[in-house]
């Protein structure tokens, strides 16, 4: 071996996602279904740019009724109080507990707008064909895949809330709007994370090491 | 030639980069990283079958108890309630939430129970090769499951609901948290113990030999050509 680099797409053979096998399809383009384990074969995953781009602007745009409107209202004899999730960090932190209110500040209101604009900045790179930092983006895919689950955080607080606070007609708590719409962008972002094809960062390291060989 | 690049062990092509390598037989806990991106391609527990499928029984039983049993205690003023998981997807629905009800229902039973029923039945399978081919299929389903199954968010979840409603109520845990805490730390271990690639390797291939015989074939003809 020369030690140059040599990718699956390069020798025209797929990777099964699923299952790790390697096959040399007839056609590339369509190579049909993994003849161990029945998944779909795809040399890169399919339109994933495009796919990834439409999830993750779907995602910012249901981010912002996600910060303005209330996860949560709170009724009782005399007073009605909307919540809002900075509202929810900023109660953490004026009744002491700011441990929590870091918590739930970094996963429901930096994470998702972390993974949008890590995203956002991933399918650039891909698009421009960046040749350099291919580790550093690799990173932070990863980083955006294993932190996306926890912005669901916010979700579960308002759900346990609600559900555990039913003392009418004395205390009750409801659900918001902003509740769907934050669910909405950490389903959308966590299935971008998941269409986005992380083997798009390395085809421009791919390129430039054929081409200086 | 190496060790390491004897054509008996599979090539494959690491998941992140596509960069084309060999895996070589890994030690008992030894892990091996694609040499370009640094990507976990392949780990080997010590036991990477049965103890997955010990873990998976357990995690089972202690969901039934999860779901079964109260989260939680609230009581205020001679007043008292209590809930469930399901309890509180339920009212979410109530009050007219219904999508966000049915994702958490999702991230709380369906993906969970999905993703240790499938790996159940896949481990199962795996006392007795060679597999069935809808077995791959199933743990192709079981993995896609994983990551929608948020017990270690919905426990953080809980406890900052917790610390909220103490200012106003006396709120005592239940069994069901404890039980989703457990959940918590056995859903990450039967992913851990777990070495799929044993599966893969006991698998009857979903079209037949003939295909396989040609895909190995190939590799050959490409470790020749270099
Ligand atoms: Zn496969
Ligand atoms: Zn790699």
């Amino acid at each position: 071996m020369s030690g140059a680099v040599v990718t699956g797409a390069q020798a025209g053979l797929v990777s099964c996602e699923t299952c790790k096998l390697l096959t040399r399809p007839v056609h590339p383009e369509h190579a049909g279904h993994c003849p161990r384990c029945g998944a779909t074969l795809e040399v890169r995953r399919v339109q994933s740019l495009q796919r990834t781009w439409a999830l993750i602007i779907a995602a910012a745009i249901c981010y912002i009724p996600a910060n303005l409107l209330p996860v949560m209202v709170s009724n009782t004899f005399a007073t009605s109080d909307a919540e809002t999730i900075m509202g929810g960090v900023v109660y953490l932190y004026t009744s002491g507990s700011w441990p929590l209110a870091l918590i739930v500040l970094v996963a429901s209101v930096m994470v998702p707008l972390g993974k949008l604009l890590a995203l956002g900045y991933l399918l650039v790179s891909v698009q421009r064909g960046t040749a350099r930092g291919h580790h550093e983006r690799a990173r932070l895919f990863r980083i955006v895949v294993f932190i996306g689950r926890w912005s669901m955080l916010d979700v579960f607080v308002a759900t346990f809330t609600v559900a555990l606070v039913q003392l009418q007609p004395l205390m009750s708590v409801l659900p918001g709007a902003g509740v769907l719409f934050f669910a909405a962008v950490v389903v959308l972002t966590m299935l971008a994370a998941e269409t986005f094809d992380p083997r798009l960062l390395w085809d421009s390291a791919t390129n430039m090491e054929k081409h200086d060989g | 030639m190496s060790d390491a690049a004897r054509p008996s062990q599979p090539l494959m092509a690491c998941q992140e980069c596509d960069l084309l390598q060999r895996i070589p037989a890994l030690p008992v806990g030894g892990r091996a990283r694609c040499a370009r991106c640094g990507f976990l391609l392949a780990a080997r527990p010590r036991d990477p079958l049965e103890l997955p499928l010990v873990l998976t029984l357990t995690a089972l039983i202690v969901f039934i108890v999860a779901n079964a049993m109260p989260l939680m205690d609230l009581a205020a003023v001679g007043r008292y309630s209590s809930t469930t998981i399901l309890g509180g997807a339920r009212q979410m629905w109530l009050d007219g939430e219904r999508i966000t009800a049915m994702i958490v229902v999702f991230c709380a039973v369906i993906a969970p129970a999905l993703y240790l029923l499938l790996m159940l039945a896949v481990l199962i399978a795996a006392r007795r090769p060679p597999l069935p081919h809808w077995s791959g299929e199933l743990l192709r389903w079981g993995l896609h499951m994983q990551p929608w199954a948020m017990y270690d968010v919905m426990l953080l979840g809980i406890l900052v609901a917790l610390i909220k409603i103490a200012q106003l109520a006396t709120v005592d845990p239940g069994i069901g948290l404890f039980a989703m805490g457990l959940l918590a730390v056995l859903l990450p271990a039967i992913a851990v113990t777990f070495d799929a690639r044993e599966v893969w390797k006991r698998v009857a291939w979903k079209h037949g030999d003939d295909l396989a015989a040609a895909a190995f074939a190939d590799e050959d003809h490409l470790e020749r050509g270099r």
